[in-house]
């Protein structure tokens, strides 16, 4: 679907982006995480066609954005960071406006903006003027602009920011809805909402790709292995012992338990692979009450300082990237 | 050129939407009205075509003003407030974003001059004019006002602020409007060349005196076409900036 090899966009004499190369297959959802500068926009701006690369190739769907970006165009929906929107139009006359942009005829374009609508909620708030809407409904109607010519790619930058928690979760599953229908690129900087919405995620640092894959791998290639939270009540040295003798299990750290209670403790089980079911069998074999089990939370977190933060450095071969930084960082 | 008319009714749709552009048009004739009363009807006794020359000659300054206020926004209010990505990224042609706004910026010139209609005809009421007259002046206005508007849109690509695009149109157009001032301190054939460039004295005289000339109508069109195609070559080229 994409395909982008060897990019470089330069604003002047700084260079935002490059080398950067990648590629995308139909129907992904892939998060493009990165810094605050770490050339998120940029590249999210040379697929829209916003911006044309300074040199390299991108392609969509084989078309190339430099030779026939109007073709590319029309197969893209972009949603920059902030909503293009025209304050002073209802809902609809502003959905209708984008789709008629889009090459979607008059006759046609009633119905189109019609299922954006239902398909984004904003049916309720179709004749309201966009100006009278809260930030979450802005957002929709930015991602339904970006939706109403049924485009094959969506490009969807900082979709969740200025959300609060509730919108955070509606437009969550607006984007689950979304699944399967588009291939969809969404650059953000906050590591739940990539971790959760995404099939597979490509950290940017200084406009290159330091690695790809989905959380399982980057942890698997990057923490070397899985972090494992147990709560559990009774001895904890004889939780230790247990633990300690399942196998690929690296190492264990005691941690404060979220529990109250008598003999009750936490700890931090680090292991090669994800070990949860022989830690259960080996405590309850050696006695424990296991209160609570949990892959670790923060695994994209420490994935991320490891790749985007200082710590990182980025290589010129994104392919191996991964592979690359994990070996520098182990 | 679907597109630029789609563009161009968005546009006018939200200049009836907004107070700025009712302020503008207000002042715009409420200044024009005033000028006639004060010069073309103050004074002594003239010629019904003698007034009806004045009004053109202020008027025609008015359109500048009114094109340079209306246009500066087409673009630098977008790139302000974000929605030109909309543009920018819609399968539409940059020439076809710049016909649109141009369209919409002339149509409101265009009707802002309409409505100064009842000034001319004021004059019949105690004097005679020929139609023929009226409608070149007009003629002639819409022209200067279509190459105003091209100027202003020109700034407005330019800048990313309203202000600022106002004043770098304005300075364009002033100094399109003084070359014939400068031809006159300089030498054949520069003078010459600089005189026919001048906007308003050499070309649109003819206008005002109701005399319709094919070269000063062709050199309104070029004026007005050079600047939207730099326009439409700014907005290609700010993508590879």
């Amino acid at each position: 679907m994409i395909e982008v090899k060897n990019l470089f966009k330069y604003y002047g004499e700084r260079k935002a982006v490059g080398p950067l190369s990648f590629s995308i297959t139909p129907g992904e959802i892939v998060g493009l995480l990165g810094l605050n500068g770490a050339g998120k926009t940029t590249a999210l701006r040379v697929l829209a066609c916003d911006l044309l690369p300074s040199s390299g190739t991108v392609a969509v769907d084989g078309v190339d954005v430099v030779d026939r970006p109007d073709e590319v165009r029309r197969r893209v929906g972009y949603l920059p960071d902030r909503p293009p929107l025209y304050d002073e139009m209802t809902v609809h006359e502003y959905l209708v406006f984008a789709a008629r942009l889009r090459g979607i005829s008059r006759g046609d374009a009633g119905k189109a903006v019609g299922d954006v609508e239902k398909a984004t909620q904003l049916d309720k708030v179709a004749r309201d003027p966009i100006n009278s809407l809260s930030h979450g409904y802005r957002q929709r109607v930015g991602i339904a602009q970006a939706l109403v010519h049924k485009p094959q790619l969506l490009l969807l930058d900082e979709p969740i920011l200025g959300l609060d928690p509730v919108q955070i979760v509606e437009m969550r599953h607006l984007l689950r809805s979304l699944h399967g229908q588009f291939t969809i690129v969404l650059s953000s900087h906050i590591l739940s909402e990539i971790s959760e919405t995404c099939d597979r995620i490509l950290v940017i640092r200084d406009g290159q790709i330091v690695a790809s894959g989905t959380e399982a791998e980057l942890s698997e290639r990057l923490l070397r292995g899985v972090r494992i939270e147990v709560t559990f009540s009774g001895s904890l040295s004889k939780a230790r012992t247990a633990i300690g003798n399942v196998e690929g299990v690296k190492g264990i750290e005691e941690t404060a338990a979220s529990e109250p209670g008598k003999d009750v403790h936490a700890v931090r089980v680090e292991a090669e692979s994800d070990a949860r079911p022989e830690i259960v069998k080996a405590l309850v074999q050696a006695g424990m009450s296991v209160l609570a089990l949990t892959r670790g939370e923060r695994e994209l977190e420490s994935i991320f300082i490891r790749l985007a933060g200082d710590q990182a450095k980025p290589s010129n071969n994104p392919e191996s990237s991964g592979d690359s930084s994990s070996s520098k960082e182990a | 050129m679907g597109n630029a008319i789609l563009i161009a009714a968005r546009e006018l749709r939200g200049f009836f939407r907004s107070p700025l552009g009712f302020v503008i048009a207000a002042a715009v004739l409420l200044v024009d009205g005033l000028l006639y009363y004060a010069v073309a009807l103050g004074g002594q006794a003239r010629l019904s075509a003698e007034v009806l020359r004045d009004f053109f000659y202020f008027t025609s300054g008015t359109t500048m003003v009114a094109a340079i206020l209306l246009s500066m926004r087409l673009f630098a209010e977008e790139r302000q407030t974000g929605t030109f990505t909309l543009l920018n990224t819609a399968p539409v042609r940059d020439g076809e974003i710049v016909a649109g706004k141009f369209l919409s910026g002339f149509a409101l010139v265009a009707g802002l001059t309409a409505l100064t209609i009842y000034m001319p005809l004021l004059i019949f009421v105690h004097g005679r004019v020929s139609i023929g007259h009226i409608l070149v002046g007009y003629l002639g206005l819409l022209f200067l006002g279509a190459a105003s508007v091209a100027i202003g849109l020109f700034g407005s690509v330019l800048a990313k602020s309203q202000v600022v695009a106002a004043i770098l149109g304005a300075a364009i157009l002033v100094v399109l409007l003084v070359l014939w001032m400068v031809a006159r301190e300089t030498d054949p054939p520069l003078q010459a060349y600089l005189t026919g460039l001048a906007l308003h004295n050499a070309r649109f005289r003819p206008f005002m005196l109701g005399q319709l000339e094919l070269e000063h109508c062709v050199y309104y069109t070029a004026v007005t076409y050079f600047f939207l195609l730099a326009s439409t070559k700014t907005l290609e080229a700010r993508r590879w900036r």
